[in-house]
Parts: C-alpha cells; sequence; structure tokens
C-alpha cells in the first residue's frame, strides 16, 4: 500500500524513468507477499479437501494459532474461518449478555440504513426550480392564448375594456323624494291608485302578492322534495339498468335469459290455472315467434356465428354442442304438428324424380368425346355410362371424321374455335339422340346416321367457313393497325385540297366585287388588287407552322397583315350622302393631296410598321455577351478572326425572357418597357402573413375609398383598429373582463411585472 | 372603375331633362291622377308620320322592376335569424310580409367585385387564409351595398324607336324637337356665326357649360342651357381647338403660336410659350393634365394645377393633329400619317403600344368611356372599331363613302362620326355593347362641313361645331341619365363647385400613374419584390424564406436508427423529385401538344408563297 501511494507520488511528479523503475519494486513486493500467502492457502485447502473426504461435514472451526500469518496489524482477516465477520461479532463477549443486544439491533438498523444522499449543487436546484415555475407559469398563461388571439384577429378593439353598465336607479328610489306637483301628474296617480298600481315603494302589485302567497313555503318545500327523490331513484334505476347491459360475461346472460325463460314458464302455468283467455293470448304469441323464426331463419346455421362455429365444430366438442343447440332450438321453435310419414314418402319421391330428372343425354354426350378431355369427364355419371357406351359405337367414327375435316380446315385451331366445335358436337349428338328415339329402330340407324351426317357435314363446312371469316378479319385487324393511319394520312389530303378548288371561283367573284367597287372609287382599284390576292394566298396557306423558318414567318406575318388591313368591309348605306359644297382652297389642296396619298399608300406603310415592329423585337430582346478576345491563344492580326469554336466558347448566351405581349398580334408594337415611375408607387414588399404576392394583391384590391364605395361600406372598411374613449383609464386585461373566473394570482400583469416574486408564489404553491 | 352611385345631396330636380328619355322621378304628393307633365302625354296627334317616341312608362313601372328583381337570382345570404317570430310582430301585431334583407340582384353585385377571382392562388397559410376570407368577404359586403344603393338611380336612358320596319336614322331633328316637351325642345338650337370660319367646341364635365372656338379667332363660352353668355372675345390670331379645364372657369385655348388660358370673363390668365402651335387639346381631369398635341411633333403634359411641364413627348411621326383620351386609363391616342394609332403615357419616353389602323393615314380616334373600344377613321376612308382590352383587333369595320373627319363617343357609347357635312350616329344593343355599325341610329345634314364634335354629358345633346356655326341636336339616349352630384353636378353652385375644387385637388393622381392598366396600382411590383429577396440572399447568405431541409421525426422503440432515418430522408427526397420530373414532363406534353394542332401538314402550294 505504501508503495502504492509512494508510486501516486511519483506518478505526479511526473519522472519518467523513476516511473519505469517504481512498477517492478512495487511488483517485487507484493510477490513476495503473495507468494508465501499462496503456499499457506494451497495448503489449507488441500487440508480441508483431505478432511472433507470423510464424508461428515465438521463446522470448520476457525482455529487461531499466533504464528498465522492471518493477523495482520492493518485489518481483521477472516480468511480460513469462511464465514464472514460481522460488526456485531465484535461485540460479543465469551458469555453473551443480554445488555448488549440493544446495542446490537442499533447496529443492525445503523447498517441498514442507507446513507442520506448529498444534497444538489445551487444551480441544479435553481435549473429544477425555474423550470418547474416556467411549466406552472405557462400553464397558467396558456389559458389567455385565446383571448389573445381572438383580440389578434378582431376588427376592432374598444378600450377600457369593463363596460361600466349604466346605473339603472329603480323607479322607487327615484320617486321616494319625489311628490306630485302638477295637475297632470296628480291625475296620474290618482289612477295609479286606483288601479292599485304599485306608486313608491312596493315592487309588486296586490294581484302579484296574493299570487305569490296561494302556495306555502312548506308545502312547495314538501313538493320539491318529493320530486328530487323521484328523479334520483329514477337515475338510480337507469344507472343499475345501464351497468347490467354493459356487462360482458355470456354466462350471466345465459342465467338470466333462462331465469327469465323459466319465470315466464311458471306464470303461463299458473296463467292457465287462473284466467285461460289470457293464456290463450300467451300462446298466440308464442305460436307468433315461431312464425317469426320460420321467417327468419334466425337459428339455421347460416349465421356468422354459426359458420364459424361449423368450421370449429370438426374438433371441438364445445362448437358441435353449441350448434346442435341452435338447431334443437330452431327445431324446437318452428315445430309444429307434423304427419312424420308423408315426409318420408316425399323424400322417397324426390330422389326418384331426380333421377328421372337427370338428363343422361348430356352426360353421355360428354362421354363420346376423347377419354383423357378432363371437361368432358368431369360431370359424368354412373348412370349414364350404360347408355353412352351402347351407342358408342355408332357415333365415335363420325365425330372422328369431322374432327379431322375441322383440324383440316383450320390450320391453327384456337381455343375459340375449339368451344364452337364442342357446342356443335353437343348439339349434333343432342339431335342424334332425339332422332334415335324418335325411331327407336337400330336397324334404320344406317339411313338415319348417313342423312344425319350428311347434315352435320354441311354445317361444319358453314361453321368452318365462320371460322376461317374470323381468323381472316383477325389478321385484317392486326395489318389495318399499320395501314389505317396510312389511309387517314392520305385521306386528309383530298379534302385539303377540296377548299382550295372551291376557293377558286369565290376569289374571283371577290375580284370582280373589286372592280365594281373600283368603279365607284376610282383610285381604290389600282392599288387594292395585288395586296387582295395575296391576302387570298395567306388564307391557303396555313397560318402557323411551328418548324418553318424565322422568315417564312415574318413573311407570313406581313401577309397576315395585308389581309387584315385590305379586308373588304362594306360600305356604310347613309341616307345623307355628304355634299361637296365648294370648300376652302386649301381643303380642296389637302383633299387632292389625300388622294395622292391614297392611291401610293399601301404596302410601304405595312413594311414600315414591321420593320418598326422588328427593331422593337430586338430591342427588347437581352443581349449576349461575346467574351472573346482576338489573339488570345491563337494568331491574331489585320483581317484574322478569332474561331468559331472560341467564339462559341466564350458567348454567354442570355436567357430568353418572357414571351412578348405582341407575339400573336401582327398590327400591334406593345412597349415591354417597365414604368418605373409608377412602380415607385406600387408595394414592393410582401406583408407578414404572405408568402405569394398574387395573395396580397387579393386583399388590396377592393378600394376603400368613399369614391368607390357607399358611405357605409367606407366607414366599415375605414373603421380604426382601436377605438379608446377619452378621459377612462384603460387597466390591463383581467381574467374576469373575458369571463374567466378571477383568481388573483393569475393575473397576467402581476406576472408580467415581477416574474421572480412568481415562482416563489408557485414554490408555495407546490407546497401546498 | 364603377363607383359607387350617389345621390347628389342637394340637387334641384331636373325639370329640364328630355322627357323622351327618362322617366320624372314621382313625388310623394302626386298621385296616380298626374298624368300630365308636358312631354309625358303619350303621342300628340301632330305626328305626321308612323313613329313612335317611346314612351314614358306607367307611374307604376318601378313595382313592377321590383318583382321582376325579385325572379332573379339572388345573392345568397345569411336568412336573417329571428329567435321568436312573435318578437317580430310589433305592437300591432303584425307580420312583416317580406322578413329579412332586400334581395339584391347578382349582376348588379358582379358590377360592383374587383377581386378577380379566376386567377389561382397558391397554397396559403391558415393565417393568410384567414386574411383572405377576411378581404373576400369585404368585397362581397361592399359590394351589396353598393348595388343596393342602385336604387337610388331613379333616371333611366330613353331611346328612340321606330315602328316595326321604320328607320330611325329617318326621324329628323324637327320631327324629335315636335314630340318632345318644350324644355329639351330648347336644347336644340343652331348657332349661325358664318363669319368666323368653322367652329370647334367643348362641353365642360358637367355638361352645363359650352365653350366653342371659331378658325378665325372666336372664342365665347355660355351656359348654353340657360343661353347665358360669359364672355366672348376675339383673340385676333387662329383658334385651333378650345377646352375648358377643370371646371367651367377657366378656358384652354389653342392660338396660332402659343396656348393661352382664359377665365370666364374672358380675361387672359397666361400664355404658356412652352407649348406652341399646339393643334389638339385634352385635359385630364383626375390628373389635371392638359395634354397639347403641336404641329411640331410634341405631345406634352402640362400640369395645370401647379401650372409645370410634367412632360414633353417627341412622338417622331411628323404633324400631330389627331388626338383623343380613353377616359378609363387616361392614356392619350394619337393618330399618325402612316396609318397608326399611338397611345402615350406622361411617364413613357415611348408608346405603350401602337397599333397600325389604317392603310392611309388616320384622321380621327375617339375611345368610349369605359375604355374598351377605340373607333378610328383613316384616308382609306374605313370607319373601324377596335378592342382595346389587349388584343388591340378590329371588331367591326365599315368603309364610308367620304370617310369620317371627326368621331366622338357618348357617355352611354353612342357613336358619331362627322362625314363632310353629314353627321352619322350609330348605336349598339347595350351599354357595354360597341355601336353596331350595321344601320345609323341617327342623321342630320349640317349647313357646312363639321369640325368639331362632342356628346354633351348628362344630357341628350350632341354639340356639333361647323363651318356654319354651331347646332345642339338632340339624340336621346345619348348620356348617363344619373349624375354623381358630388363628382360633376351640373346644378352646382358657386360655392359648391369651390368644394369640389378643394377635394378634387387633394385627390389628385400624380401624373406618372398613368398606364394602360389602371389597376396595376392595386398590384406588387414583382421584379423589385425579387430583385429585393436577391439581394436580401446576398446579404444573409442564404435564403430565410428557403422552405427547410426535411428533417425525420424521432421515433421510439429502436425505429429511429440511423439508416431509417437516412432511408426516410431519402424518401421524402424522391417523392420531391419525382414531382418534379412529373411536372416537367407534363410541360414538355403541354407543349407538345400545343405545337401538334398548329403544325399543319404543308401544302404542296407553299413553294409558290413568297
Amino acid at each position: 500500500m505504501t508503495a502504492n501511494r509512494l508510486a501516486e507520488s511519483l506518478l505526479a511528479l511526473s519522472q519518467q524513468e523513476e516511473l519505469a523503475d517504481l512498477p517492478k519494486d512495487y511488483l517485487l513486493s507484493e510477490s513476495e507477499d503473495e507468494g508465501d500467502n499462496d503456499g499457506e492457502r494451497k495448503h489449507q485447502k488441500l487440508l480441508e479437501a483431505i478432511s472433507s473426504l470423510d464424508g461428515k461435514n465438521r463446522r470448520k472451526l476457525a482455529e487461531r494459532s499466533e504464528a498465522s500469518l492471518k493477523v495482520s496489524e492493518f485489518s481483521v482477516s477472516s480468511e480460513g474461518s469462511g464465514e464472514k465477520l460481522v460488526l456485531a461479532d465484535l461485540l460479543e463477549p465469551v458469555k453473551t449478555s443480554s445488555s448488549l443486544a440493544t446495542v446490537k439491533k442499533q447496529l443492525s438498523r445503523v447498517k441498514s440504513k442507507k446513507t442520506v444522499e448529498l444534497p444538489l449543487n445551487k444551480e441544479e436546484i435553481e435549473r429544477i426550480h425555474r423550470e418547474v415555475a416556467f411549466n406552472k407559469t405557462a400553464q397558467v398563461l396558456s389559458k389567455w392564448d385565446p383571448v389573445v388571439l381572438k383580440n389578434r384577429q378582431a376588427e376592432q378593439l374598444v378600450f377600457p375594456l369593463e363596460k361600466e353598465e349604466p346605473a339603472i336607479a329603480p323607479i322607487e328610489h327615484v320617486l321616494s323624494g319625489w311628490k306630485a306637483r302638477t295637475p297632470l301628474e296628480q291625475e296620474i296617480f290618482n289612477l295609479l291608485h286606483k288601479n292599485k298600481q304599485p306608486v313608491t315603494d312596493p315592487l309588486l302589485t296586490p294581484v302579484e302578492k296574493a299570487s305569490l302567497r296561494a302556495m306555502s313555503l312548506e308545502e312547495a318545500k314538501m313538493r320539491r322534495a318529493e320530486l328530487q327523490r323521484a328523479r334520483a331513484l329514477q337515475s338510480y334505476y337507469e344507472a343499475k339498468a345501464r351497468r347490467e347491459k354493459k356487462i360482458k360475461s355470456k354466462k350471466y346472460h345465459k342465467v338470466v335469459k333462462k331465469g327469465k325463460a323459466k319465470k315466464a314458464l311458471k306464470e303461463f302455468e299458473q296463467l292457465r290455472k287462473v284466467n285461460p283467455a289470457a293464456a290463450l293470448e300467451e300462446l298466440e304469441k308464442i305460436e307468433k315467434a315461431r312464425m317469426m323464426e320460420r321467417m327468419s331463419l334466425k337459428h339455421q346455421n347460416s349465421g356468422k356465428w354459426a359458420k364459424s362455429k361449423a368450421i370449429m365444430a370438426k374438433y371441438d366438442l364445445e362448437a358441435r354442442q353449441a350448434m346442435q343447440e341452435q338447431l334443437s332450438k330452431n327445431k324446437e321453435l318452428t315445430q309444429k304438428l307434423q304427419v312424420a310419414s308423408e315426409s318420408e314418402e316425399e323424400e322417397g319421391g324426390t330422389e326418384d324424380v331426380e333421377e328421372l330428372l337427370v338428363p343422361d343425354v348430356v352426360n353421355e354426350v360428354q362421354m363420346n368425346a376423347d377419354g383423357p378431355n378432363p371437361w368432358m369427364l368431369r360431370s359424368c355419371t354412373s348412370d349414364t355410362k350404360e347408355a353412352a357406351t351402347q351407342e358408342d359405337p355408332e357415333q365415335l367414327p363420325e365425330l372422328a371424321a369431322h374432327e379431322v375435316s375441322a383440324s383440316g380446315a383450320e390450320e391453327r385451331p384456337v381455343a375459340e374455335e375449339e368451344i364452337l366445335l364442342r357446342e356443335f358436337e353437343e348439339r349434333q349428338s343432342l339431335r342424334k339422340r332425339s332422332e334415335l328415339n324418335q325411331d327407336a329402330e337400330p336397324a334404320s340407324s344406317q339411313e338415319t346416321k348417313d342423312s344425319s351426317s350428311q347434315e352435320v357435314l354441311s354445317e361444319l363446312r358453314a361453321l368452318s367457313q365462320k371460322l376461317k371469316e374470323k381468323h381472316q378479319s383477325r389478321k385484317q385487324k392486326a395489318s389495318s393497325e399499320g395501314t389505317v393511319p396510312q389511309v387517314q394520312r392520305e385521306e386528309p389530303a383530298p379534302e385539303e385540297e377540296e377548299p382550295l378548288l372551291l376557293q377558286r371561283p369565290e376569289r374571283v367573284q371577290t375580284l370582280e366585287e373589286l372592280e365594281e367597287l373600283g368603279k365607284e372609287d376610282c383610285f381604290q382599284n389600282k392599288e387594292l388588287p395585288r395586296p387582295l390576292l395575296e391576302g387570298q394566298q395567306s388564307e391557303r396557306t396555313p397560318n402557323n407552322r411551328p418548324d418553318a423558318p424565322k422568315e417564312k414567318k415574318e413573311k407570313e406575318q406581313l401577309i397576315n397583315l395585308q389581309n387584315f388591313l385590305t379586308t373588304q368591309s362594306p360600305s356604310v348605306r347613309s341616307l345623307a350622302v355628304p355634299t361637296i359644297i365648294e370648300e376652302l382652297e386649301d381643303e380642296e389642296e389637302r383633299n387632292h393631296r389625300q388622294m395622292i396619298k391614297e392611291a401610293f399608300a399601301g404596302d410601304d406603310v405595312i413594311r414600315d410598321f414591321l420593320k418598326e415592329k422588328r427593331e422593337a423585337v430586338e430591342a427588347s430582346k437581352p443581349k449576349d455577351v461575346d467574351l472573346t478576345l482576338p489573339g488570345w491563344g491563337e494568331w491574331g492580326g489585320v483581317g484574322l478572326k478569332p474561331s468559331a469554336k472560341k467564339r462559341r466558347q466564350f458567348l454567354i448566351k442570355a436567357p430568353e425572357g418572357p414571351p412578348r405581349k405582341d407575339k400573336n398580334l401582327p398590327n400591334v408594337i406593345i412597349s415591354e418597357k417597365r414604368n418605373i415611375h409608377a412602380a415607385a408607387h406600387q408595394v414592393q414588399v410582401l406583408p407578414y402573413p404572405f408568402t405569394h404576392h398574387r395573395q396580397f394583391e387579393r386583399t388590396i384590391q377592393t378600394p376603400i375609398g368613399s369614391t368607390w364605395n357607399t358611405q357605409r361600406a367606407f366607414q366599415k372598411l375605414t373603421t380604426p383598429k382601436v377605438v379608446t374613449k377619452p378621459g377612462h383609464i384603460i387597466k390591463p386585461i383581467k381574467a374576469e373582463d373575458v369571463g374567466y373566473q378571477s383568481s388573483s394570482r393569475s393575473d397576467l400583469p402581476v406576472i408580467q411585472r415581477n416574474p421572480k416574486r412568481i415562482t416563489t408564489r408557485h414554490n408555495k404553491e407546490e407546497k401546498l | 372603375m364603377e363607383t359607387a352611385p350617389k345621390p347628389g345631396k342637394d340637387v334641384p330636380p331636373k325639370k329640364d331633362k328630355l322627357q323622351t328619355k327618362r322617366k320624372k322621378p314621382r313625388r310623394y304628393w302626386e298621385e296616380e291622377t298626374v298624368p300630365t307633365t308636358a312631354g309625358a302625354s303619350p303621342g300628340p296627334p301632330r305626328n305626321k308620320k308612323n313613329r313612335e317616341l317611346r314612351p314614358q312608362r306607367p307611374k307604376n313601372a318601378h313595382i313592377l322592376k321590383k318583382s321582376r328583381i325579385s325572379k332573379k337570382p339572388q345573392v345568397p345570404k345569411k336568412p336573417r335569424e329571428w329567435k321568436n317570430p312573435e318578437s317580430q310582430s310589433g305592437l300591432s301585431g303584425a307580420q312583416d310580409p317580406f322578413p329579412g334583407p332586400a334581395p339584391v340582384p347578382v349582376e348588379v353585385v358582379q358590377k360592383f367585385c374587383r377581386i378577380d377571382k379566376s386567377r389561382k392562388l397558391p397554397h396559403s397559410k391558415a393565417k393568410t387564409r384567414s386574411r383572405l376570407e377576411v378581404a373576400e368577404a369585404e368585397e362581397e359586403e361592399t359590394s351589396i351595398k353598393a348595388a343596393r344603393s342602385e336604387l337610388l338611380l331613379a333616371e333611366e336612358p330613353g331611346f328612340l324607336e321606330g315602328e316595326d320596319g321604320e328607320d330611325t336614322a329617318k326621324i329628323c331633328q324637327a320631327d324629335i324637337v315636335e314630340a318632345v316637351d318644350i324644355a329639351s325642345a330648347a336644347k336644340h338650337f343652331d348657332l349661325n356665326l358664318r363669319q368666323f370660319g368653322p367652329y370647334r367646341l367643348n362641353y365642360s364635365r358637367t355638361g352645363r357649360h359650352l365653350a366653342f372656338g371659331g378658325r378665325r379667332g372666336h372664342v365665347a363660352a355660355l351656359d348654353w342651357v340657360t343661353k347665358k353668355l360669359m364672355c366672348e372675345i376675339n383673340v385676333m390670331e387662329a383658334v385651333r381647338d378650345i377646352r375648358f379645364l377643370h371646371s367651367e372657369a377657366l378656358l384652354a385655348v389653342a392660338q396660332n403660336r402659343w396656348l393661352h388660358i382664359y377665365d370666364n370673363q374672358g380675361i387672359e390668365l397666361h400664355c404658356i410659350r412652352r407649348c406652341d402651335r399646339v393643334t389638339r387639346l385634352e385635359f385630364l381631369p383626375f390628373h389635371f393634365l392638359l395634354a397639347t398635341a403641336s404641329e411640331t411633333g410634341f405631345l406634352t403634359y402640362l400640369d395645370v394645377s401647379v401650372g409645370k411641364i410634367v412632360a414633353a413627348l417627341n412622338a417622331r411621326a411628323g404633324r400631330l393633329d389627331v388626338m383623343s383620351q380613353n377616359p378609363y386609363n387616361a392614356v392619350i391616342h394619337l393618330g399618325h400619317s402612316n396609318g397608326t394609332v399611338s397611345l402615350w403615357s406622361p411617364a413613357m419616353k415611348e408608346p405603350l403600344a401602337k397599333i397600325l389602323c389604317h392603310r392611309g393615314g388616320v384622321r380621327a380616334v375617339a375611345v368610349d368611356s369605359t375604355g374598351t373600344y377605340m373607333a378610328t377613321s383613316g384616308l382609306d376612308h374605313q370607319l373601324k372599331i377596335f378592342d382595346l382590352r389587349g388584343t388591340y383587333q378590329p371588331l367591326s369595320t365599315r368603309t364610308l363613302p367620304h370617310g369620317a373627319g371627326h368621331l366622338a363617343f357618348s357617355q352611354r357609347g353612342l357613336l358619331v362620326a362627322g362625314m363632310g357635312d353629314v353627321v352619322n350616329i350609330w348605336a349598339g344593343q347595350g351599354k357595354a355593347s360597341p355601336p353596331s355599325l350595321e344601320q345609323p341610329y341617327l342623321t342630320h345634314r349640317l349647313s357646312g362641313p363639321v369640325h368639331g364634335l362632342q356628346f354633351c354629358p348628362f344630357e341628350d345633346v350632341l354639340g356639333v361645331g361647323h363651318t356654319g356655326g354651331i347646332t345642339s341636336m338632340l339624340v336621346p339616349g345619348a348620356s348617363e341619365p344619373n349624375f354623381d352630384g358630388l363628382e360633376s353636378n351640373p346644378y352646382r353652385s358657386r360655392k359648391q363647385r369651390q368644394e369640389w375644387e378643394v377635394k378634387a385637388l387633394l385627390e389628385k393622381v400624380p401624373a406618372e400613374l398613368i398606364c394602360l392598366d389602371p389597376r396595376a396600382l392595386a398590384e406588387v411590383d414583382v421584379i423589385s419584390l425579387e430583385q429585393g429577396k436577391k439581394e436580401q440572399i446576398e446579404r444573409l447568405g442564404y435564403d430565410p424564406q428557403a422552405k427547410a431541409p426535411f428533417q425525420p421525426k424521432p421515433k421510439q422503440k429502436g425505429r429511429s436508427s440511423t439508416a431509417s432515418l437516412v432511408k426516410r430522408k431519402r424518401k421524402v427526397m424522391d417523392e420531391e423529385h419525382r414531382d418534379k420530373v412529373r411536372q416537367s414532363l407534363q410541360q414538355q406534353h403541354h407543349k407538345e401538344a400545343k405545337a401538334k394542332p398548329t403544325g399543319a401538314r404543308p401544302s404542296a402550294l407553299d413553294r409558290f408563297v413568297r
């Protein structure tokens, strides 16, 4: 041990070399001790083993000898004794004395008591306290949540919160110090007196008082008590019934039911003795129950429970019994006196009938077919076998022939066809059977066979034809998937051509019309025809092709535009045609100029406009950035351009903007520029609860000004969010204000003001 | 934007309204016994031709109307909860025969609804959803209230109705004047002013005042209803156009060199030299902007409330002499000699849109009050009506024998065209339908070629300026029968006008808000929003709004092993990936499906297409 301590102290000094040495010393010193100890112990054990060999369990007595090493100065060693030393043993003198017993007890008690745990340190205690206090406060405050939410969502808050109820003084108080003076007042008072109305003090009229006095207090109390009792009893009874109903035990319910049934029987017996008429009624009731049972099939093993039991019945005795019970109950309920013999006869008869009814013909037919076919084997019965065997030899060759022919006709017999064939065979054999029956002469069977076979053949042929057709049609279908689209594709072409053909005369017509028009307006016909023609062309050509080159598109657009501008418009027929009187000279001149302009105006207007539009589009397009440095990484100089690869590499393409608003409007240029001045007036930041600008826009779309609203609506839309009454103190909200019961401790303002005190108070509460 | 109708508070009853067009408001003191007002006597015998002006509705017409309304599908309303039917009956014990709030026709409510429910919303959280629900409920409530208050619009528009087969265009002004009451008949008049050349004219916004300017310098303003002259001057310079500013007290005149502003006494207040050689004037009442188009090709916006030029835009299209405004969104439409019409806003240096309308130059442009239709006429003698709701395609086209030099829309969508010395008026089927150019509704021949046209607001009157002076003709059903007493009240006093002026100035709309969609202000600036988001992400180094990566929940009983966690994570990731792939596939399919029908098979004749 000393060495150990030494080692520790030295370790603390952290001297490496000594550290390396010391453990050795330590080990050495220990090993010396241990070596001796071990030898001793082994010896002891050996002795013990030998001593225990004789079979007797001798009590080992701790032998004590002075020379033993067991005694050490540091501790009391119990080695060798085999039992632990108890503290009380030390007290024990050689002779036991009673006085020491109490001390022993005390000692044992001391030992059994656990040590008192160390108190937590201050921070932890505080933390726990805080946590508890926080939870408490949060709970207290959480009841304010709905109030806060309501107030936040409220359209208007009016402060102060508590409404002063106007103190309505009872009229009596007002009247007490008041006397009628004027004649009118006196008259009124007179009237009141006459009608025995209360004038000054009394609250009730004499009539009301009389009515109040009608029932004495005791009486009323008694009545009330009675009513109370009745109500209580009823409630008890109800509770009991509910409780009983809730009991889940089946056994209990069974017992109860049985008891009831027994009771009912007893009563019935009694009734029969006492009052036969009533008994009859009861009987009728039973009869009715029987009818109900017969109607409802309640106990006929068809319910869910019964089915489950039926599954179990094979293995479970109880289940079997239950089923039987049910059946017996059914019988019992449905019982009526019946003649037993009749039913038996009936049963026998039905069997016979069944046998008769079974159409052996059908079964027999199936037997005709090849043996291994499971379909045909399935429903054959032993009854019909004999009959079948009789006819087999006749029919077999036929069938074989049919089959051969069928297989010859159809290269790939499909399941469908097989089924059809089978049906056919069935039919045929049926017919045959009937024929046979009719003839009933085996001798004439040959003829019939021939005729029938011919028939069959013809039928078969027809059938095979049908099948072939089917095949073909199927094939066609398969192929038509490929061909039909082609056909469809081909089809529209003539359709498309048609309108063109149709258009021709029309165009001529329009031209003619134009000429006519031109006669009217001499200057118009010069310029109109060409654009008109072009317009027609544009009509003919599909307006927009997605993959057409851009230039072409533009051309089309141009054509469209011309079309749009040169469309024929019916001239107005007006009653008053303006008379051209002698006008001022300049006006005439202007007119002349107009005419010239009209004559030469035309395509250039449109072309100019298109050019303008193109420029505008180009200007509004985002520009690509070219970062190529000529001469960088390759030869540079006059006449040398950077390679296409380089240019491609360093060209930063601008992202394509949204489509222009006038993309599809050939005659319009809409400026894409943003109105910055107007934008300065617009909202630029979304307010809090909104996440998308469209949401917010919805809330500001309704104008609130008085220009757009009625006065009422305007006032409502512009009500202030908070209204305060001037001259009133606005006190903090209290629990009573919002309908909570007042608990002065949980008042919000107090909490806010002094949170610390609250925590201490909560601690107190905890203690309480 | 529809504004809720409002009754004028202290509006004197319109006694001098055209009796043909609307029913007189019924007074409580006059019972059925009073069938006599001048125009109410149906069809006086002096009607020579078989013609019928629409007779006044019978007095009990409104009852009929009510019953009709109640038959219509009604806005689903909560049934009024009556706790106790007995409590409903009042002291008299009688029960309310029509319990609950009065029914409101759905179509009328729909008119006031502004939330576009056709656009789908992304999935929203519960909190957001509650906000949206609140907004929708508010909208419904306010629109129902507005629809209810339509009841206060007592006046109804009238119109001419020919007997079967009869053409209303054959009815001439004299016949109409004969048929209507004296007050209305007084609204038809001619001013013979042959001396000072073709006239341009302008009605004030209330429709009470008329200003006109002759080419040779004659400028006059008058209260045309009472024929009281306010001022008459000769500016000794060519007058190209004339226009009232926000009220009848100020008058802008485009003279030969500069733009001048006069008051209603004829005193020159301003001479604006920055607007020179102005050919046309337009006033945008809600923005207090005077738009001028000049010979030099500039479109200039002058803010008349502060006297500053807001924007001077170069149209780059030569001389500008065709201009009109879109009352719906205050966009200016300019017609050019190359057949295009360009749309302008002071906030943009370039046109908002350019529409190729005619093959020759554009001679006249007009936009209807709802901003839905634009009528143009060009040198190619065609009159076209365009749809302005995004497509800009012509809806109907007609060739006129001589082309229309001037066009104007009325408040209720009637279109007038001045062709030489004839005006033709076309009417549509309803208020929101374009005028059908099949048959003219009315025609009228004037004593000289037309030079200016305008329908008078809130009166069934068309003012025509021509070389022979001014003609005021009656056009039944042209204008809105109900006016907003707080907005443009023809009967307002001076005090009321001043009051209104202050309010209007306070509500002035900034010039830069003019754009094609006037409701753009109710939209979020998505580009800035995205930009802001990007910047925030850059600043923070992460996306605060990003969806948190899936973190599997810890599970008990040993099912929370690392392997299972990874598996669960994997599952979710795969699911997301699959979703993405599915979506992209769908998009592809969509594209293909779209591309397929358009890809008609090429015709053999395509090769001849040049």
